[in-house]
């Protein structure tokens, strides 16, 4: 629990941090330091040297902003949970950022460094690809943006080049102010985690959007699964089940974000639906047998939490 | 919420003995980080060890190159067993007479066991050494099941132990086997289970560590370390490296403030020999901390009993005897720290609450590639796995004869009148009132109606289970013509000082390791002596002052150094009384003790106070009398004690994930008088979410090829206040009969009580699917593996 030696550079601004990147050889970012921490003290990664950016201001700003909820690199766990916007119309994000290890790493543990890491047991990942993220990566060269479904590319691994630092995550935002977006469409998310106690990395994860017109169809669905294959994974087949099919009966959304939190009226076959998803999220799984369960609990696990993931959606999404 | 005890306080909330729940006097140091812990020890030109250890369970050291090690800056040396070899300290024996390494020559017999230790002139430099030091290994098929280590052709692990041409260690027995076997024969219904109580880890707050201090000149060691039982460590070294000059009244082990033991600080580690050989051999202190994971992966686990339970009852159900086949994993070494005479420790408590004609105990216990133990995880030596085994089967026989399981085990009590209970199987159980406390549990809870919701959930496909447990718990060791360590009595001790003004100090021979002996120890004076419990300083830990003990551990803290403390006590009231009546010019026989106060019967004005005897002591003494206020008492206890209790637990079951809650656990525990009811309260608190851990979440496990599979607390799972329930304690109070004060110890009830409750409410909610037992841990995807062969998992 002795990490090894290595040199420690804290950059005042993203310029001099990139500098530092291209010219130090063997050097890694820091953000919180939740992952990277223990994986020194472990001997599991030996950089000679640690550019930590916690201390460069401006990338610690998160709030919508034309059109996207935009998360900046340095936006801690406790930063999500304690924002308004989030709170009242990211209630997925919310969801996910209370499952996430325990308050004391959640104040120094980021949003950005948790998708960087490129852990398929880490939360935040299947909730980005839920909700369709962008991942802004700065270089040398500049800014590019990564949408999510070229980001992960397997354990530990991402699109990110040498050099480069995820500076910010965008969220489409959903649409208009205080309901209905421009296609009138009701969003509701969730995140599900099935864990063996508190802070501990999922058994299986599960991240539903869903946006919903007002005949009571999916227009748009994301769901995507935690610890369930060596990278995060978009449950495309569940996604296809549910768009287009009728989950609730015409007139029976209210206006999203209304207080109103009673149940909604189901349309005739949505639990067949339901279902269905929920199982074609479990046939998109590639689990490995381990403490946490076998293969076919962990399987069933993304089916049973896809299920209930759905449900929680859909009543967010109804009012 | 808790329920209120029967013995009220005798003495005012000033003098505040017994009864009273006094806040803890340790507790402000502890809670603002003030504690003085191992860690927290420096001392000057102090080097650091790190440990070297082993990556595969079982296979011959063909060479260690400590060159690259040697060269890192601040790396000074690097022990390895062959340099202890020269010293002859490469092994050491257990406190069971087996042996074990401490640092090998040839062989390593586990993973993570110690190869080398590297000694630094900081941490840092110590770890950067220990990752530079290499070994190599030719690795050999290790021996982990302990099933296959009895079969003919496993290899003998341990062939440095002349003679030794298996891999069974010892067999233990207990009844009467053909009186037993003759019962079951002809028994109307006999019922059986196979369980196993698995493997678990003491995962104490604080890891175990020293600080070794030579001091070459005058030939003095002293260590500063994480010990449950100092003054016996001290013997124990003075035994074994009496041959290097080490001599007892030159050894001197302090235990400071110790971050939780659990039985886990009883054994004496390699890590600490190595630390100690370190400063012998360099002269200068050296210290040791061991971090979390080499704790857990190395250092004594508890329990690992296979057990193969039946009961032989009537037709109705009335248990008429018990056979239990145990095969005890013990790792390589039989490590435990039971008292001599005791291999299985007190395991033959496992009749439990219940009379029966006989039963017949047998354990075997066997060597395996894993690490060395057994300790008594807060349990007084297998009575966990006892009670675990007695308390499941219990309900396999309920379910068999169709009874409700509280009224099964009403119907089998010893009855109240019965006690003193001679058990089939030799105990003397001194007291109890299992029936009273079994109603105040089942009032607590609801029963009937919990019972009723049940069905009622059960029709609508609801899964929800009550479970019952009734253990009667056996500690206080330990009388002296049964309990020995090493041959040394377990006795305990106390020494009290009355100072001129009527403060007092109160040494004793064990060593809270959170338990609250300074507020606890200090109100037994307190009762005693009438002086208050805030005047009394209580001492424990350092060899040099304290009076000698076998320390703290199976609860026997307030049953044997309370009792001693009250017995130095009274005889300090006596000697005060006869300077009472010096003072006051009446006879002895003329004066009346309030606590606090001598008067003269009848004449109640004339009165002096305890405080007034001990300052007389010192300055105005009847003549003849010896000077001074002080006595010593070694207090050998006639008997155990045996407090038992109901606990009552209530659980659902999530049919999609196979997830128990705990919806409410209530547990009336009996420990006899109560001296701090907070206190108790506390340790009842703390011994159920220590029962909780192992019933749905710890276990230590290995591969095949004996990789530890929960070496962190990343998969070692403790459960945290977020899995805890909200307890709800009730007490009964049965004082004991032999105990001076009543009490009969409370610190591991709790404990061994609570994972039959959970195991048997998940059960109980399974019982209508046909299911009569669940292994424990309880985990979820083991639920849900039982729900969908039994085809109602959603
Ligand atoms: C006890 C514990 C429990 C945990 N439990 C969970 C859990 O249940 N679920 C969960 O999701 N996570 C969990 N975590 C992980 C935690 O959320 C991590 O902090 C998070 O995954 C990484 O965020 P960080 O800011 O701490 O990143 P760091 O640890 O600083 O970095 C992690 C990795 O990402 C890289 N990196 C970080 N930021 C950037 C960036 N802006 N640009 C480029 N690369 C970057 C680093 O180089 C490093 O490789 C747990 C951690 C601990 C210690």
């Amino acid at each position: 629990m002795i990490p090894p030696q290595f040199d420690y550079h804290a950059p005042g601004s993203l310029e001099e941090a990139l500098g530092l990147l291209g010219s130090l050889d063997d050097a890694k970012v820091m953000s919180g330091g939740q992952s990277l921490l223990p994986m020194l003290k472990l001997r599991l990664a030996t950089p000679a040297n640690i550019v930590d950016i916690g201390r460069i201001p401006g990338l610690d700003s998160i709030g919508e902003e034309g059109g996207y909820l935009r998360i900046g690199a340095l936006v801690t766990e406790t930063a999500l949970e304690e924002n308004a916007t989030v709170a009242a119309r990211y209630p997925i994000l919310l969801d996910t950022a209370k499952v996430i290890a325990d308050p004391l790493v959640r104040n120094r543990a980021t949003i950005c460094g948790n998708v960087a890491h490129g852990d398929p047991a880490n939360d935040h990942p299947a909730t980005m690809l839920a909700l369709r993220a962008q991942m802004v990566a700065t270089g040398p060269d500049g800014e590019r943006t990564i949408g999510v479904d070229d980001f992960f590319h397997g354990l530990f691994m991402t699109a990110l080049a040498e050099g480069e630092i995820l500076t910010e995550i965008r969220i489409p935002a959903p649409g208009g102010v205080g309901g209905g977006g421009a296609d009138g469409a009701h969003h509701g998310g969730a995140y599900l985690k099935l864990e063996r106690k508190v802070g501990d990395y999922a058994v299986a994860g599960v991240a539903v959007q869903l946006a919903l017109g007002d005949d009571g169809k999916v227009t748009q669905a994301g769901v995507g699964l935690t610890n369930l294959g060596m990278a995060p994974i978009r449950a495309s087949a569940a996604e296809e089940v549910l768009t287009g099919a009728r989950l609730v009966e015409r007139g029976g959304l209210r206006g999203a974000f209304s207080k109103v939190r009673d149940a909604i009226a189901r349309a005739p076959d949505a639990d067949e639906v339901i279902a269905a998803a929920a199982q074609a999220a479990a046939d998109a799984t590639d689990p490995v047998a381990d403490r946490r369960g076998s293969v076919e609990y962990k399987r069933n696990m993304a089916r049973v939490l896809t299920g209930r993931a759905i449900a929680k959606a859909l009543a967010r999404a109804g009012g | 919420m808790a329920a209120e005890t029967s013995n009220g306080p005798r003495t005012s909330a000033k003098i505040c003995g017994m009864g009273h729940s006094m806040k803890r006097k340790e507790d402000p140091r502890f809670l603002q980080g003030k504690g003085n812990y191992i860690d927290d020890h420096t001392l000057p030109g102090m080097l650091w060890l790190d440990i070297v250890r082993s990556p595969i369970a079982y296979g011959k050291i063909v060479n260690i190159d400590a060159s690259k090690a040697l060269e890192v800056d601040g790396v000074l040396a690097v022990l390895t067993g062959k340099d202890l070899e020269a010293y002859n300290l490469h092994w050491m024996p257990t406190l069971m007479s087996d042996t074990q390494m401490v640092l090998p020559t040839d062989t390593v017999m586990y993973q993570s066991q110690e190869v080398a230790g590297v000694i630094a002139t900081s941490r840092y430099a110590a770890a950067d050494g220990v990752a530079a030091v290499e070994v190599e290994y030719e690795p050999m098929t290790p021996v982990i099941d302990p099933f296959k280590a009895l079969e003919t052709d496993a290899p003998v692990l341990r062939t440095d132990k002349e003679g030794q041409e298996d891999n069974r260690i010892w067999h233990w027995e207990a009844g009467d086997k053909e009186a037993t076997d003759r019962i079951f024969d002809e028994a109307d219904v006999v019922v059986r289970e196979k369980m196993h109580v698995p493997r678990i880890h003491v995962a104490s707050i604080e890891t175990c560590g020293c600080l070794a201090d030579f001091n070459p000149v005058e030939g003095h060691l002293t260590v500063y370390m994480t010990t449950q039982a100092p003054h016996a460590i001290r013997t124990v070294l003075a035994l074994v490296a009496g041959h290097v000059g080490l001599s007892e009244e030159k050894i001197r082990v302090v235990s400071p403030d110790i971050g939780g033991g659990f039985g886990g600080k009883v054994p004496v580690y390699p890590g600490y020999v190595i630390a100690i050989a370190a400063s012998v051999v360099l002269g200068k202190p050296v210290k040791w901390i061991e971090d979390r994971m080499e704790n857990l992966q190395a250092d004594s686990f508890a329990r690992d009993y296979h057990m193969d339970a039946e009961i032989a009852a009537d037709s109705s159900g009335k248990i008429r005897a018990l056979r239990i086949k145990t095969l005890a994993d013990h790792g390589y070494s039989d490590a435990q720290a039971a008292p001599s005479k005791f291999p299985a420790g007190l395991f033959s408590i496992c009749t439990g609450s219940y009379d029966m004609e006989q039963a017949y105990a047998e354990v075997d216990a066997v060597y395996t590639n894993k690490p060395p133990g057994g300790v008594a995880y807060r349990c007084s030596f297998r009575v966990t796995e006892a009670v675990h085994c007695m308390e499941r089967i219990v309900d396999t026989l309920a379910h068999k004869v169709g009874k409700d399981p509280a009224t099964l085990r009403e119907e089998n009590f010893i009855p109240k009148e019965a006690f003193p209970y001679h058990s089939p199987l030799g105990w003397e159980y001194d007291s109890g009132d299992y029936q009273a406390a079994m109603d105040m549990a089942k009032e607590m809870i609801g029963y009937d109606d919990l019972r009723r919701e049940q069905a009622e959930k059960r029709e609508r496909g609801e899964l929800m289970g009550i479970g019952v447990c009734s253990f009667t718990e056996v500690l206080g060791a330990g009388p002296s013509k049964d309990f020995d360590i090493l041959g040394i009595k377990m006795f305990d001790s106390a020494e009290v000082r009355v100072h001129p003004t009527g403060k007092a100090i109160a040494r004793f021979g064990t060593k809270s390791q959170g338990q609250g002996h300074e507020t606890t120890y200090a109100q037994i004076i307190a009762e005693e002596l009438g002086l208050p419990a805030a005047h009394v300083q209580v001492e424990e830990g350092d060899t040099d002052t304290a009076p000698y003990g076998l320390g703290t551990y199976a609860s026997r803290s307030t049953p044997t150094a309370g009792a001693a403390g009250v017995m130095a006590a009274r005889k300090l009231r006596d000697k005060a009384r006869k300077i009472a009546a010096h003072l006051l010019e009446v006879g002895e026989e003329d004066l009346e003790w309030e606590p606090g106060t001598f008067s003269v019967k009848g004449a109640p004005d004339k009165s002096v106070t305890i405080q007034d005897c001990a300052f007389a002591a010192y300055t105005n003494l009847p003549e003849g009398m010896e000077p001074g206020m002080e006595a010593t008492n070694y207090y050998d206890p006639p008997n155990l004690t045996f407090p038992f209790g109901t606990y009552i637990c209530v659980v659902d079951i999530d049919r999609g994930t196979g997830e128990v809650t705990v919806r409410r656990f209530v547990a009336v525990d009996d420990c006899g008088n109560i001296i701090n009811p907070m206190i108790v309260q506390g340790q009842i608190h703390g011994g159920l979410t220590q029962g909780l851990g192992p019933a749905l979440f710890e276990e230590m496990t290995y591969d095949e090829d004996g990789n530890n599979l929960a070496g962190s607390f990343m998969d070692y799972l403790v459960p945290t206040a977020v899995e805890t329930p909200a307890w709800e304690t009730g007490h009964t109070v049965t004082p004991s009969p032999h105990h001076p004060l009543g009490a009969k110890g409370v610190g591991e009830s709790a404990t061994v009580g609570a994972p039959p409750a959970i195991a048997n409410a998940v059960v109980d909610a399974l019982a209508h699917l046909g299911v009569t037992h669940m292994e424990i841990p309880i985990r979820p995807d083991r639920v849900w593996e039982v729900l969908r062969e039994k085809g109602v998992a959603i």
